[in-house]
């Protein structure tokens, strides 16, 4: 497209100059060799000016400028690496930590409700211990005082007959007749008051 | 004057007449435009590496991105032999732009408009190219005529083709860009003149032409350059690295 162009604009120029040549006597200001020496002089000397200044102290300015920011670059880029690096190390070992921290908390909390387990398991054994005893002392006391109620019911009967009988007859009776026949009534009837 | 299009690429004399010898090499306005061209050049490259911080400036990012384009079509084109002509090409490139640049101001004087500017650049490019090529590969540099895989037949009128072809290169080179910078510059006047002709009603068609024609101008003097710049990496990747 944009060769189609040019080609257009060249057949056109070749119209402009036939035009050209034919309006004007000098022609093409181009092919008047009048200044040719002077512009080849100016060229030669601006140019070769230019590229020296160019070569031998702007485009080594430049390269140098592009190289030391690539290098600069690549360096931050290594340092930001290793920082990302350090701080990924740094992040796992505060995970370590944390995960260590709960493992050992797990631990303690366990260790701390077995504890209070044995613990409360030995005092309750102690306890039970206590109340056992208790109990069984108690039984015994029971025991003794059933074993005994017996003998004092005797006697309070034997005391009490007497009693009666010397307030009713008016005289001493012998303990010991009025006894036989207590013993006699409570083997007999001792069923009947001590169910067991 | 105004009316002829051709005018505008006169040269004439500023200040005295300077005769060196036989030679007249006063100073005209085609070397006030390349002195201009240059002196602009040169600023704007030494502004452009004058400081270096990370982030550029303006003027800077200007500088770095030409080296780095003029970098990577020499190394696209003619590969890493190329480097130690850099700085030859990278001149070479922002000498034609400049100069094409500058002649798309109005009333300026278009350097690269004249003939025998661009010849004798050319002239230099392929002159310094066979130097190269011969020494880089001594009388081997000749094989550039001699094709390979080309029948025994065939091969006296392809050599002769090719030597013509090779030597056309400094004519080729040099008429085009003089030949697109001379085109578009009398087209542009040729246009302007329309609207001056016919006035106030119908100038208003070769206005709006114009308008898209500076568009057009201001691109081509880009790619002129771009293209007198590839073409001798090009001619220098033949003298570096004989395929044939």
């Amino acid at each position: 497209m944009v060769k189609k162009i040019y080609l257009h604009l060249i057949f056109l120029s070749f119209f402009f100059i036939k035009e050209a040549f034919a309006a004007e006597s000098g022609g093409m200001p181009q092919l008047n060799p009048e200044f040719w020496v002077s512009q080849i002089f100016w060229l030669v000397l601006t140019f070769g000016i230019m590229y020296l200044v160019l070569s031998k102290l702007i485009l080594p300015k430049i390269s140098n400028n592009l190289e030391s920011r690539k290098s600069q670059i690549l360096e931050n880029i290594e340092a930001a690496e290793k920082q990302r690096e350090d701080s990924e190390t740094k992040l796992k070992e505060y995970d370590q930590i944390i995960l260590k921290s709960k493992t050992e908390a797990n631990s303690m909390f366990n260790q701390a409700r077995e504890k209070a387990v044995k613990d409360i398991n030995a005092k309750r054994e102690v306890l039970d211990k206590q109340i056992d005893e208790e109990i069984a002392k108690a039984e015994k006391e029971i025991q003794a005082l059933r074993d005994n109620a017996p003998d004092k019911i005797n006697k309070i009967a034997i005391e009490t007959s007497s009693e009666l009988l010397q307030k009713l007859i008016g005289a001493e009776v012998n303990n010991s007749s009025i006894s036989a026949i207590v013993d006699d009534l409570s083997r007999r009837n001792g069923d009947k008051y001590y169910g067991n | 004057m105004a009316a002829n299009p051709m005018s505008q690429f006169d040269v004439y004399r500023i200040g005295p007449e300077i005769k060196v010898g036989a030679f007249d090499i006063s100073f005209t306005n085609a070397s006030l435009f390349m002195i201009i061209s240059t002196v602009s050049i040169l600023l704007i490259f030494n502004l452009g590496s004058k400081k270096n911080s990370i982030l550029p400036n303006k003027i800077q990012l200007l500088a770095e991105l030409s080296y780095t384009f003029v970098a990577k079509m020499i190394s696209d084109t003619a590969g890493s032999k190329a480097k130690p002509y850099f700085a030859f090409i990278f001149s070479l490139f922002m000498f034609v732009l400049f100069c094409n640049m500058f002649g798309m101001i109005p009333y300026t004087f278009t350097v690269t408009s004249h003939i025998i500017v661009t010849f004798v650049l050319a002239a230099f490019i392929f002159i310094g190219v066979t130097v190269i090529g011969f020494i880089k590969h001594g009388f081997g540099y000749l094989k550039l005529f001699v094709p390979s895989g080309v029948p025994a037949v065939l091969l006296p009128l392809i050599v002769v083709i090719e030597i013509i072809s090779y030597l056309s290169r400094p004519i080729s080179l040099s008429v085009r860009l003089f030949a697109n910078m001379m085109a578009g510059h009398t087209m542009m006047k040729v246009f302007g003149g329309f609207v001056i002709s016919l006035g106030i009603v119908g100038g208003w068609l070769p206005l709006s032409f114009s308008v898209a024609l500076t568009g057009l101008e201001i691109l081509v003097a880009f790619l002129q350059a771009y293209v007198f710049a590839i073409l001798t990496c090009i001619y220098l990747n033949d003298a570096l690295n004989l395929h044939h």
